[in-house]
């Protein structure tokens, strides 16, 4: 939460950018058409700068419950054929994935 | 130029628990079969959700106050947003602006103190490993430490070199095993530490414009060199006039070399938000104090009474309080040997020179084997004056800090005797003869 | 004799031995073959599952067993996890996925004896009100299959108005009950958030969604929530509150009743549904209630605010969809999903989280007030449920916003976390069903379930059917 001050107020989205961070890849012609929805959808919910929300404290849970936990006690798990039926790769009781390059 | 070194730490703690974070998944997982601890929520399946275990919660705290942080009443769990194969819910639990503890401190032997920003609890990754599988280089997943409970430990950047990196982290191994709270087996991967490091210009105000996070150090004998490393080849850039550039480096052991880490993953923006499926916390006071109070002794403070009260060297109290077990079997072979007239620096000679496995004595079995010893073997009454007075010859400063009042000192004398005469004589005898000749 | 039952009927029908769970079972599976080719409400058929459970019930019911759901024929909408059966949540990403655990509202209802006959089509992992975005196709409204059946719930809702099943199981994060509900002329109830545990649902709006049931009366409803509502040992957000019988007061007079209105909720609206519902209105004051006026936030800030705090947790809760351990890889998410992870991306990254996620928290607090607010004057809010009657297929096309729009006037309860009912209170002149719901404050799903009752015992909408 980089909690810098908006930059301005109807911004206009760098779709590559977002696309990068929420790791979606976009074709050239989604891309058209995402940033003129975004942007559509920004202005929407610019609305809000509307409202007074000066000492409003956030709500990001409704339930008003706190503390909630569990007790440290093991249950049993998946077995290793469970926890592997879905993957697409496999190796040994390892999920495979591509290699990912740590080094240069 | 003389640089200034400005090194903080991050430091991850594995906790011990029995369960997982998040989940019921056992949390051993050590040296298991791959994938064999793991469950809806820490494979991070559709419609998974966490429920926090409470133990881990308790000991974050219990870490934090043996810290000396603060626990603010309020707290709350965020997810930390990033793509990486070993995060399985595209997110890690953590904890972002409302952390368990904040603003703790640790004072080194050189009296300097280290701030610690906050210490919070969140959630391990899955364990990645590389591979060639069917001539490709793949990572192998293994899921089973998904979820397992970490603490984060962050201290501000207050140290000025190596040595005291090393001992603060000995320091906070200590006191995470004291607490009992986790193995801190660094080869294991129970104690993770990532420092970041930058050098001060000579004359610059404040913090300098980038710093250096170094990961993959995992035993103390790297720590000294990989901190080495990236000192000298900071000062090499910033000597030809370059700034060394913001960034994440590995140690390397077979290169003795840090070396630049490229993730698959270059935007940081961690898009942080408080955690919906994890109501919020609020500490009680009265827990806290609670807490406070079920803390065991601290390693600094047994150190340091060790010292005091059985007139050890700073050199045997600090291999008696290394380990608690080791410090408490001390303590209690103490009291009972004190019932026989065996001086604590008796004990602390058997312990140290390792005449005994703790493991399988008794305090009690101990002061017996030592008590047949002494009374087995005696020495010759005149040899043991010739002893008593070499050894007030050959330590004149004990001597004279015996003569200026403190009668404490006569202790560290009845040790060294007893070290000379190989625990033959008696140590009321010796203490008598001591004081004669010391009127 | 076995068409159009009610779950209470249907479960008459099975203690009395008039019918078994088999029979009942084959009935609609025989109807599923029949009529999906035109509703298209499911996604995947449990035939021989199905009779299999069938099969079991059938022998409890011999042996006098009184397990709720026994036998009951009913669906699931497909974002409910099912062990050992396909779960897709309507999208390319989860093609083909089998779960390898039960949701714990999956778990319930099988506990109750129900027996699943299939998983309900939905828009892609909830992402809309038409069941237009899923990705295996469009469920049509039986009503009039070139309309929509609303949404994200269209599958489950379809299938009930179908009379395909008994009764069926949806989720809503703000309107996905409600609204296909209404559209299809059924009674569809979105609980408190935390009264029903959303532990193994797909997730959407973590700090939103709720699962309900979607029925053909409102006692049916009461029953089913008898079933799923109670604190999950897996799902932190559930609430320890008792779980009344739901069942008990459904009959309860409503005289002296206070019923707020809030015109600005009838102002969005087209004017036949403005008119059945105040039509409505005059119902409860025959049955004595007092209906007033009542002033709340204009829902249309409630739609930014869920617009930001929805796509920033969706855009969270799809992460974990990368094709390593199960599904397919992320090109695979449809157009509207990747939409949305985009906003929700944007809303929380550096330098805007201010300007929208936190703004819209704080709103969030003042609409939370502004109903606490209202339930001091009034016992429960009445409204349409939706602005319109069904639309036709394709109208969500090319709207990134056609959701927010259909649902403007569910959104702000479901912002605050509010229980509120669907029930149908009349037809338009296109003989399409028209919706109001009943709103309540936090867990006071026995009082709008008794509002929505007394509604249905005084009204016939209810008993009128699409002709299929």
């Amino acid at each position: 939460m980089s909690n810098v001050k908006g930059k301005t107020s109807s911004a206009s989205i760098d779709v590559d950018h977002v696309a990068i961070l929420a790791n979606i890849p976009i074709s050239e012609s989604e891309k058209k058409t995402f940033e003129g929805q975004l942007e559509e959808t920004i202005k929407y919910i610019e609305k809000l700068q509307e409202i007074d929300t000066k000492n409003v404290k956030p709500t990001s849970q409704v339930t008003n419950l706190e503390n909630i936990t569990r007790e440290d006690i093991a249950a049993p798990s998946f077995s290793q054929e469970e926890a592997l039926q879905n993957a697409k790769s496999t190796y040994n009781g390892f999920v495979v994935t591509e290699a990912i390059l740590e080094e240069q | 130029m003389k640089y200034t070194p400005v090194i903080g730490l991050e430091v991850h703690v594995e906790l011990y628990t029995k369960s997982k974070m998040f989940c019921s998944c056992s949390a051993d997982y050590f040296g298991k079969k791959p994938n064999t601890h793991t469950c809806p929520v820490c494979l991070g399946l559709p419609g998974a959700l966490p429920v926090p275990n409470k133990k881990a919660i308790e000991w974050c705290i219990a870490i934090g106050l043996a810290l000396n942080c603060q626990i603010p009443t309020f707290s709350k769990f965020d997810r930390k947003n990033y793509f990486y194969p070993d995060l399985p819910k595209g997110y890690q639990i953590s904890q972002y602006d409302q952390p368990f503890c904040v603003n703790g401190n640790i004072t080194l032997s050189n009296g300097k103190k280290i701030r610690i920003t906050r210490a919070h609890m969140e959630e391990d990754t899955a364990k990645l490993t590389h591979a060639e599988v069917n001539a490709k280089n793949v990572s192998l997943i293994d899921f089973n430490r998904s979820g397992v409970p970490l603490v984060e430990i962050v201290t501000e950047p207050d140290f000025e070199n190596a040595v005291e990196v090393v001992e603060y982290l000995k320091l906070l191994q200590q006191t995470v095993r004291y607490l009992g709270v986790s193995e801190a087996d660094m080869e294991k991967g129970d104690m993770r530490l990532e420092p970041n490091i930058s050098l001060k210009r000579p004359g610059e105000n404040g913090l300098p414009g980038y710093k250096v996070e170094v990961k993959n150090i995992n035993s103390f004998k790297f720590v000294e060199k990989a901190i080495n490393f990236e000192l000298e080849r900071q000062k090499e850039l910033l000597e030809k006039g370059e700034t060394p550039k913001q960034e994440t480096r590995g140690w390397n052991e077979q290169k003795q070399a840090t070396l630049s880490q490229r993730s698959k993953e270059e935007a940081h923006d961690y898009r942080y938000f408080p955690e919906p499926d994890i109501p919020l916390f609020t500490i009680s006071r009265e827990d806290v104090t609670k807490t406070k109070k079920s803390l065991p002794e601290l390693p600094q403070a047994k150190l340091a009474r060790f010292k005091k009260q059985y007139s050890l060297t700073s050199y045997d109290a600090e291999i008696l309080t290394r380990e608690k077990q080791t410090a408490d079997f001390f303590d209690e072979a103490v009291k009972i040997g004190n019932a026989h007239n065996i001086i604590p620096k008796q004990i602390a000679n058997i312990i140290i020179n390792k005449k005994t496995d703790l493991e399988k004595t008794l305090p009690a079995e101990l002061i017996r084997t030592i008590k047949a010893q002494t009374s087995r073997v005696t020495i010759d009454q005149s040899d043991l004056e010739k002893i008593v007075g070499e050894v007030i010859k050959e330590n004149k400063n004990i001597v004279a800090a015996y003569k200026a009042g403190k009668t404490n000192a006569i202790q560290v004398l009845i040790g060294i005797v007893m070290q000379k005469t190989k625990g033959q004589a008696n140590a009321n005898d010796v203490k008598s003869l001591l004081e004669n000749q010391l009127r | 004799m076995l068409n159009n039952l009610s779950l209470q009927q249907a479960k008459q029908l099975l203690r009395q031995k008039k019918a078994t769970s088999l029979e009942l079972t084959r009935f609609y599976l025989e109807r599923i073959k029949k009529l999906e080719p035109k509703i298209s409400a499911f996604i995947t058929v449990c035939e021989k599952e199905a009779q299999d459970q069938a099969k079991k019930a059938d022998e409890l019911l011999s042996q006098g067993d009184k397990k709720p759901l026994l036998g009951i024929p009913i669906s699931v909408k497909d974002n409910f996890n099912t062990i050992g059966i396909q779960t897709t949540a309507s999208s390319k990403v989860l093609e083909s996925y089998i779960p390898p655990y039960d949701a714990t509202v999956v778990a319930s209802l099988k506990r109750a004896g129900a027996v699943i006959v299939g998983k309900t089509n939905m828009d892609a992992w909830a992402h809309g009100s038409s069941t237009e975005t899923s990705d295996f196709g469009p469920t049509k409204n039986p009503w009039n299959i070139k309309t929509l059946p609303g949404g994200s719930s269209g599958g489950s809702a379809a299938s009930v108005a179908a009379d395909e099943v008994v009764a069926s199981i949806g989720s809503e994060t703000a309107g996905s009950i409600r609204q296909p509900a209404a559209w299809c002329g059924v009674v569809g109830l979105k609980p408190t958030y935390g009264r029903v545990s959303r532990y193994g649902v797909v997730a959407m709006g973590s700090s939103l969604d709720s699962p309900g049931p979607i029925t053909k009366t409102v006692e049916d409803s009461a029953m089913i929530l008898n079933i799923l509502a109670g604190k999950d040992k897996f799902d932190a957000t559930t609430s320890p509150n008792i779980v009344e019988d739901y069942s008990k007061n459904l009959n309860k007079n409503i005289s002296g009743l206070k019923i707020g209105i809030s015109s600005k909720y009838f102002k969005k609206c087209e004017s036949e549904v403005e008119k059945k519902v105040e039509q409505a209105l005059k119902v409860f004051e025959e049955l004595g209630a007092k209906i007033q006026e009542i002033k709340l936030f204009d829902p249309q800030y409630a739609i930014a605010v869920y617009t930001i705090i929805q796509r920033a947790e969706v855009s969270s809760n799809l992460a974990r969809y990368d094709g390593i351990r199960y599904g397919n890889g992320r090109s695979k998410f449809g157009e509207e999903a990747k939409r949305r992870i985009m906003l929700g991306t944007y809303a929380l990254s550096a330098g805007y989280y201010d300007q929208y996620y936190n703004k819209a928290q704080k709103v969030r607090t003042l609409i939370i007030e502004d109903f606490k607010k209202a339930f001091k004057q009034v016992d429960v809010i009445v409204g349409p449920t939706s602005p319109s009657t069904a639309l036709p297929l394709g109208a969500s096309k090319g709207h990134p916003m056609f959701g927010e729009m259909a649902d403007i006037l569910v959104e702000p309860s479901s912002i605050a976390g509010l229980p509120g009912i669907n029930v149908p209170c009349g037809f338009s002149r296109e003989d399409l069903p028209v919706g109001m719901q009943i709103i309540g404050p936090q867990f006071s799903e026995s009082i709008i379930l008794n509002v929505a009752n007394q509604f249905e015992k005084n009204t016939d909408f209810h008993k009128v059917k699409p002709k299929l």
